[in-house]
């Protein structure tokens, strides 16, 4: 009991380090750089009066210093700062993107397993034939295919040439599905691949033997006992996944004009405003890391083999 | 019986050993051709075509492939906004990306490979600090931090090939070290200790061609990883700047044009396809043949 909390301890306290770490980078990235936020706010025919009193509102005439622990500050307490170009709190426009986003992710991820799973054991089942083959070129090949580009054809024929789905925006439920697809495929070959190798090495295992050997149907062999112990790892992969995930929603929002946090990113950086551009940054990070931890812990409770080596 | 039937068996093993290894040997070749084909492409299509991004021919502006265009030449792949000619635009902008891709695998592959060498050689507080480091950038979609830093320094090529070479770097530096820790205690290498050779001779001279096979197919994915990259920020407009054929901004012009003009989003994203398809294949083949260990799913 000591140990596993120990684990969760140490677990716990590298998260928090790495969310320090995160925003501190992004701080130095977007703070220490030449471009000056004020010239940029007010213009560069505005005075130098109105410049010096917009530093001053923004905290800009401070030492470094001062703006990093404010900025750290501010963070852990909930306050991300003020967009410059709506003058409204950026966690405002991140809670009212945020949601958008993680029903595109969870919705992508539910796609991605129930498709990769009968196609993972079917590639299994019938390794070196002629499906497996299908299974795994069809693989190989999604995951050559460029997200953006993927998504900008199939608004060309689905919505634009065919008209049978709304081309941009969130206005009905069929807006979902094709930003859904596209987030879902590359989560599909990666697990479909998973999930096959997977159970290839689980029915080697001897207690795959055993369990034939006491003559049990090979459909009970096959799907509580190889295909629960297959899964495991497709837990782990998920929640690794959910990363790319987040980068290739700022991608596929954009094409689909989804009013998610990707759109808000990629908005905000052409406009300038570095608050919000900087605050959607930590959430995504944050997410990130916070989904890891959950996976990571998730993972020592599904399989005692982990907790054991811990 | 039994000798002749092992002998049979042996034959059969052999048989197929020597059927994977001539199939991994296709999967090698065949990609390989298909880039040097695209890269002979990309340095003289645009030469021969004369192109220049930036010169409109708007009486021939966003003609479908196979058109003649008004100077009296065939523009196989169509024409876009601007009349220039989709072929040439294209195997410009492969040229850019190739040129990105390459220039950010030297950097990142130094940078990280020193590294990874002396984390793993080292061990202690080095190894500490890089691993922390790589946690903190792996808790990033690595995308995300190039929009970011991109967004801050502004477009331009050298930006772009800083910015990949800092999302990268990292799995070069993983890939060395773990390497190098398992190379650490074989015996060649204490005898080269024994024999008091320095740091700088352990690192570069025994440990560094042991770690090579890997480091190359990591190469492999990573180009490929880059390549994409590039044309995912270029499509979003924090890549190339304007006025530079890139796959993805090409991408991204024509998706203004969906409706009259398919072809111009269409055909690159076919070459950046063939790309990703080739150095996948390639990436995969070359692992299987140089370091069968890291064969994963």
């Amino acid at each position: 009991m000591r140990t596993v909390l120990g684990y969760l301890v140490r677990r716990l306290l590298l998260a928090v380090f790495v969310l320090w770490g995160v925003a501190t980078v992004i701080f130095l990235v977007v703070r220490v750089v030449p471009a000056d936020p004020a010239l940029l706010i007010a213009g560069t025919d505005a005075s130098q009066a109105q410049l010096d009193q917009l530093r001053q509102q923004l905290g800009l005439d401070q030492p470094i210093i001062v703006q990093y622990l404010g900025f750290l500050g501010g963070a852990v307490t909930g306050d991300l700062g003020t967009s410059y170009t709506l003058r409204v709190p950026a966690t405002e426009l991140i809670a009212a993107a945020l949601p958008n986003t993680v029903l595109l992710a969870v919705l992508a991820i539910v796609l991605a397993v129930v498709v990769s799973f009968p196609l993972g054991l079917l590639a299994a089942l019938r390794v070196d034939r002629f499906s497996d083959r299908a299974v795994t070129v069809s693989t190989l090949f999604t995951q050559a295919l460029p997200n953006f580009w993927i998504a900008v054809v199939l608004l060309l024929i689905f919505s634009r040439t065919l008209r049978w789905l709304p081309s941009v925006g969130l206005e009905n439920p069929l807006s979902l599905i094709l930003p859904t697809i596209v987030l879902a495929l590359p989560l599909i070959s990666i697990l479909t691949r998973m999930i096959r190798s997977g159970l290839l090495e689980v029915m080697g295992e001897s207690y795959i033997q055993t369990a034939r050997a006491k003559g049990l149907s090979e459909r009970v062999v096959i799907f509580p006992h190889a295909v629960r112990n297959a899964a495991i790892p497709v837990i782990t992969i998920v929640g690794l996944q959910f990363g790319t995930l987040l980068g290739t929603a700022v991608v596929v929002e954009t094409v689909f004009a989804y009013p998610g946090i990707g759109r808000l990113l990629v908005t905000s950086i052409q406009q300038r405003d570095y608050n919000v551009v900087q605050a959607s940054v930590l959430v995504i990070a944050a997410a990130f890391v916070l989904i890891n931890l959950v996976v990571d812990l998730l993972y020592g409770f599904l399989d005692p083999r982990v907790r054991i080596a811990k | 019986m039994t000798s002749a039937a092992d002998t049979i068996a042996v034959n059969q093993t052999m048989l197929r050993a020597r059927r994977a290894r001539r199939s991994v040997t296709a999967r090698i070749v065949v990609p390989l051709v298909i880039i040097g084909a695209l890269v002979v492409g990309a340095i003289v299509v645009p030469w021969l075509y004369n192109y220049d991004p930036l010169q409109a021919d708007l009486i021939s502006r966003l003609k479908p492939p196979g058109t003649v265009t008004s100077d009296g030449r065939i523009a196989l792949l169509g024409t876009d906004q601007i009349g220039g000619d989709l072929f040439a635009q294209i195997m410009a902008g492969t040229r850019i990306s190739l040129l990105i891709g390459a220039a950010t695998l030297v950097i990142a592959g130094f940078v990280g490979v020193l590294f990874g060498l002396i984390a793993g050689h080292f061990g202690g507080a080095p190894d500490t600090t890089l691993m922390r480091l790589a946690d903190i950038q792996l808790a990033f979609p690595s995308i995300l931090l190039a929009i970011l830093i991109v967004s801050v320094l502004g477009q331009g090529v050298w930006n772009i090939i800083i910015v990949l070479s800092i999302a990268s770097w990292v799995v070069f530096a993983r890939v060395t070290r773990s390497q190098v820790l398992t190379l650490k205690n074989r015996e060649y290498v204490e005898a080269a200790r024994t024999l008091g050779a320095g740091n700088g001779h352990l690192m570069l001279r025994t440990l560094l061609p042991g770690a090579i096979a890997p480091v190359v197919v990591v190469a492999t994915t990573q180009f490929a990883a880059v390549v994409l990259a590039e044309a995912a920020l270029s499509f979003l407009g924090v890549g190339v700047p304007l006025g530079t054929p890139s796959l993805g901004s090409t991408i991204y012009n024509g998706t203004q044009y969906l409706t009259t003009a398919w072809w111009i989003s269409t055909f690159p994203g076919v070459v950046l396809v063939i790309l990703m398809l080739c150095f996948g294949i390639l990436g995969d083949a070359l692992r299987d043949r140089f370091d069968p260990r890291l064969r994963s799913a």
